[in-house]
C-alpha cells in the first residue's frame, strides 16, 4: 500500500553538509573583499551554486529521490537559464 | 465498503512530494524574475550598485547566511528524527528551525530600522537624490529581501504546525511527507538567501 521511502539519512551527513555550507560561505565572504573586477561576481556566484548544490541534493534530499524529481528541477532550471540569456541577448546589444 | 467510524484514505507519498517540488519551482521563476531584474541592472549600473551595496551591514548579513543554514540544518535533522521515531529530537529541531526564522527576522529588523532612519527606503527624499542606479539597488533590495523576509515568516509558522503534529502523531514515522513537505519550502528560502546574500552585500 505505502510506497517506501528509502532509509532515514544518517545525521551525521546533514552535519558534515552544514560544515562545507560555512566553510562555503567564510570563502565567498573572504574571496568578496579581493579586487578582482568583473570576476568577483562569477566567483560569488559559483560558490553561491555550489552551496545550493548541497542545500538541494542532501538537506531537499535531491539526491536519493527517482531520476523523475531530478529532471523535472533540471527543466525549471533550463527554464529560468533560457528566460536570463534571453533577455541578455537583448540588453546586452542596445 | 468502509467500516464504521474508519475510511481508507488514500494517500500518494510519491505525488504529495512531487506537487510540492513543482510548487517550488514556482517560487523558483518568481525570484528568478527578481534577480534577473538585478542582473540587468547591475550590467547597467555596476559602480551605483557597489556604491549602494556598501550601505548594507555584512555582519548582519553574514551572521543571517549562518542563521539560515543552521535552521535548514536542524530541519533536515528533524525529518530523519521523525522517520526514526525520535519524536521529541524532531520537535526540538522544529523549534530550533522556528528560533532561526525568528532570529533572521530579528536582525532584518534590525538593519531596515537603520536603513530607514537614514533616510534610505523607497521613494525616500534622501534616495531620490542619489544616483539612478542607487536608487533602483534600493528598490529591487526591498522588493526582494521583503519578499524573503515574508517566506521566512511563512516557514517558520509551517515549520511550528509541524512541530504540534510531530507531538500530536499527526506527522509520524508512517506519514511524514507534509514535515518533508514544509522542509522543503524551509530550505528553497535558504537558497533564495545564499543567492542574495552575495549579490546584495558583497558587492566590491
Amino acid at each position: 500500500m505505502t510506497e517506501q521511502a528509502h532509509a532515514a539519512v544518517p545525521y551525521r551527513t546533514f552535519v558534515i553538509v552544514w560544515a562545507l555550507l560555512l566553510v562555503l560561505t567564510a570563502t565567498t565572504v573572504a574571496v568578496s573583499r579581493i579586487h578582482l573586477g568583473p570576476l568577483n561576481i562569477w566567483v560569488a556566484l559559483g560558490i553561491a551554486s555550489l552551496k545550493s548544490a548541497l542545500v538541494i541534493f542532501f538537506f531537499m534530499h535531491l539526491k536519493y529521490e527517482r531520476l523523475l524529481f531530478k529532471l523535472f528541477l533540471l527543466g525549471a532550471l533550463i527554464t529560468l537559464a533560457i528566460f536570463v540569456g534571453l533577455t541578455f541577448f537583448d540588453v546586452l546589444y542596445r | 465498503m468502509s467500516e464504521a467510524g474508519h475510511a481508507t484514505v488514500h494517500k500518494d507519498y510519491t505525488g504529495a512530494k512531487l506537487g510540492m517540488w513543482l510548487f517550488l519551482f514556482t517560487e523558483i521563476i518568481l525570484f528568478g524574475g527578481m534577480f534577473l531584474l538585478y542582473a540587468v541592472y547591475l550590467a547597467r549600473y555596476p559602480k551605483e550598485f557597489a556604491a549602494a551595496g556598501a550601505e548594507l551591514d555584512i555582519v548582519l548579513g553574514t551572521a543571517n547566511t549562518v542563521i539560515l543554514l543552521t535552521g535548514s540544518l536542524l530541519v533536515a535533522v528533524s525529518v530523519s528524527a521523525v522517520r526514526r521515531g525520535s519524536r521529541k529530537l524532531a520537535q526540538w529541531m522544529l523549534w530550533g528551525g522556528v528560533l532561526s526564522g525568528a532570529l533572521f527576522l530579528f536582525n532584518k529588523y534590525l538593519e531596515w530600522s537603520t536603513e530607514i532612519r537614514h533616510g534610505i527606503y523607497p521613494n525616500s527624499p534622501v534616495l531620490l537624490q542619489k544616483e539612478q542606479g542607487e536608487i533602483i539597488f534600493f528598490g529591487l533590495y526591498y522588493i526582494t529581501l521583503g519578499l524573503h523576509g515574508l517566506h521566512v515568516f511563512i516557514g517558520a509558522v509551517l515549520l511550528a504546525v509541524m512541530a504540534v503534529w510531530v507531538a500530536t502523531g499527526a506527522v509520524n514515522r508512517d506519514d511524514f511527507v507534509k514535515l518533508e513537505n514544509s522542509g522543503l519550502y524551509w530550505h528553497l528560502v535558504d537558497l533564495i538567501w545564499i543567492f542574495i546574500f552575495p549579490l546584495y552585500y558583497l558587492l566590491l
